[in-house]
């Protein structure tokens, strides 16, 4: 018959042009609820917010956990306390939209489906985030995941799991500084300087490493690497060309403005513990 | 994953509550402390009830209780996730200030921060307000169901350069020092925080200046009684990172190969004017309201001293009348007379403003000292760059 199409076999949306974007907070925080489960519990899963912006990235910014109980075929989850959290961190920041859930453990196990569904009546197209805190293969794996829909015509037949791109957004972390947050115990948060002078021995051990490699190629002991030469010689150039007589002024000039403010500081902290000793004084004449 | 057999499912996903808010809210939020996060490892409300009325939970608080009296507070403990919760918060709506609530553990002599939630920007409408309160309650009723310590241990607040001296912190350090035995206030300075430093502070109140504000005794004798100057208001308490292990590992993994950070950049940026400038600014104005306080000390010495001159030649008067009523053999009139006006003692102004200018001009000072002080070091470095 000629008026009958042929039912197509397709996913739906076919492809996604969707990646994610997840900043080191959540992570923290995913960790953290899963330290502290239920006794009883395996995994531990969660609110993910934050906003998509129009070319379909979506940022994570933050997240809560919601309990929720487990059995082999059914999940139970708690969805007044999701709505209570969420109404409380609209509150705060009403810009942060739901944009996903998370859940520990490795990849996507049957009872996702479930809550990825109801996700899916909160929000279009929800991002599914897994974070390995079991470690099962080794190392820190975290994945993103939107659901796909396999539909034979117009009926809807299963859904599937994508993985999609994702970028651990760390120059967050990277501002309060790697060390702090690696071990498990600091003993004192870096001041100004001592933060500069690590960040000096590691500007200075770069320049070592440079200074031996170029070394080493002119002395033909590695061999020349053109891309690596041209990164240099670029770094080389980045340096303004300033007359030394030019310079010497430039460094004075900020040398000396600095001084001068150092000079005020200290004479205001002189003047303020001189008017106190006076004061003192004065009240017990 | 069968499309059929989910959607056979999904009508098993019911809500399950099992207990009522009124339950968990008739605790009392912050003084329960302790054995709560123990406790709530156990899902079921009854259970609950059954550990509270236990009376070995009890006598153990009770101990916990008594031993704590002795310690003073010498380390805050925060949890890097606290760090970053507050760091977001903060930098979210800089340059408007906020503020939110610390969680956490009192042990012993150091105070842990596990957790934080931030609060809404507060508005001055009283309706608004009470809602603020129920929205504490209800986000620490919330993060106790996921086991997070429910225990107030302070708050937090962002800061602009450090001018955070002033009297609405003190107030509230003294209404939650009221309903907790101890609490820490973290300062957070995002513009700071650009240059590659973690700008993070635990301040507390020292206990002599807590005493005199409770009397509102900041007159120069009391002061001097006290020995409490303007150094001596506010204590900084150092500050500890802990992450769990958990963490570090994700941490660990997580790091960049690349040998530069972010925070070496921003350390190595040249540029300090902007910042020093509004430092140089800010110290200009507290000056200004320095000499203000000033010159309300030198009119009350004025007024004082005149009052003084007053008071000597009204006695003056009063004993040579009393001489002459004494030649006239009549009753001498009393030296003292409190219903008239000179007597009456001029009010001292409270030393508390000039104490708090006083610290913030020496905030911006010691800001300035450590900018100045990086800003050397980087100028060297170029230099020695420049010529190599």
């Amino acid at each position: 018959m000629a008026s009958r199409e042929p039912t197509v076999l397709q996913f739906f949306p076919s492809s996604t042009s969707l990646s994610a974007k997840v900043h080191p907070v959540v992570i923290f925080n995913i960790c953290d609820c899963y330290v502290r489960r239920p006794d009883q519990a395996e995994r531990v899963i969660g609110t993910l917010l934050g906003s998509i912006s129009p070319d379909g990235t979506v940022e994570i910014r933050n997240s809560y956990a919601v309990p929720h109980n487990e059995s082999s075929d059914q999940v139970a989850l708690d969805i007044d306390y999701h709505h209570n959290m969420l109404t409380s961190h609209q509150k705060v920041n009403p810009k942060e939209v739901i944009v996903g859930w998370y859940s520990t453990g490795f990849g996507v196990s049957g009872g996702s489906a479930l809550i990825h569904d109801f996700y899916s009546r909160e929000v279009a197209n929800p991002v599914h985030l897994t974070v390995d805190t079991g470690f099962r293969n080794g190392e820190a794996s975290i994945k993103a995941f939107v659901s796909v829909n396999l539909s034979l015509g117009d009926r809807q037949i299963a859904a599937q799991f994508q993985e999609i791109p994702l970028d651990l957004r760390m120059i967050e972390a990277e501002r309060v500084g790697f060390d702090i947050l690696k071990t498990t115990m600091v003993d004192k948060v870096p001041n100004d300087l001592e933060g500069m002078e690590a960040s000096m021995e590691r500007l200075l051990a770069l320049i070592d490493d440079v200074y031996k490699y170029v070394d080493n190629v002119v002395e033909r002991r590695v061999a020349p690497d053109n891309k690596i030469g041209r990164f240099i010689s670029d770094t080389v150039n980045s340096i303004p060309k300033i007359s030394p007589a030019a310079f010497d002024k430039l460094v004075n000039d900020s040398l000396q403005d600095h001084l001068l403010l150092l000079y005020l500081s200290s004479l205001t902290r002189t003047q303020l513990s001189l008017a106190e000793k006076l004061n003192t004084a004065a009240q017990i004449l | 994953m069968h499309r059929k057999g989910v959607r056979g499912l999904s009508c098993e996903l019911r809500i399950y509550r099992p207990c009522s808010s009124a339950d968990s809210d008739s605790t009392g939020g912050a003084l329960q402390l302790h054995y709560i996060p123990l406790q709530l490892y156990n899902f079921s409300p009854h259970q609950r009830k059954l550990e509270m009325a236990n009376p070995m939970a009890r006598s153990f608080l009770q101990v916990a209780a008594s031993e704590e009296v002795a310690s003073p507070l010498r380390v805050v403990q925060i949890e890097g996730l606290a760090i970053l919760k507050i760091i977001k918060h903060c930098k979210e709506f800089s340059p408007a200030l906020v503020t939110g609530q610390l969680l956490g553990l009192d042990v012993g002599s150091v105070l842990e921060v596990t957790n934080c939630f931030p609060f809404p920007i507060r508005e001055e409408d009283e309706e608004i307000e009470a809602d603020g309160a129920n929205y504490q309650l209800e986000m620490m009723r919330c993060l106790r169901e996921v086991n997070v310590d429910n225990n107030t241990v302070g708050w937090y607040q962002s800061t602009l350069l450090g001018s955070f001296q002033t009297v609405e912190l003190i107030e509230t350090f003294m209404n939650y020092q009221e309903n907790i035995r101890r609490c820490v206030c973290i300062i957070y300075d995002p513009t700071r925080t650009n240059q590659g430093v973690l700008a993070l502070k635990a301040m507390k109140l020292t206990d002599s200046f807590m005493d005199l504000y409770r009397n509102n005794n900041f007159t120069g004798e009391k002061l001097r009684e006290k020995h409490l100057s303007w150094v001596n208001i506010f204590e900084e308490i150092p500050i500890k990172v802990s992450n769990s292990a958990l963490i570090s590992a994700f941490m660990t993994e997580l790091e960049a190969e690349t040998p530069v950070s972010q925070c070496d950049y921003d350390r190595l940026q040249l540029s300090t004017g902007p910042f020093l400038e509004r430092n140089v600014e800010f110290l200009i104005e507290c000056m200004d309201d320095l000499s203000m306080e000033q010159q309300k000390f030198q009119f009350y010495y004025r007024s004082l001293s005149r009052q003084q001159a007053q008071q000597q030649a009204w006695l003056q008067k009063r004993r040579a009348e009393n001489m002459a009523r004494k030649a006239a053999g009549e009753e001498p009139l009393p030296e003292e007379d409190p219903s008239n006006s000179i007597f009456k003692p001029v009010p001292e102004p409270s030393r508390l403003d000039s104490f708090l200018i006083t610290n913030q001009i020496a905030n911006y000072c010691n800001q300035i000292n450590g900018v100045v002080g990086q800003s050397f070091n980087r100028l060297y470095l170029m230099k020695a760059l420049h010529e190599n």
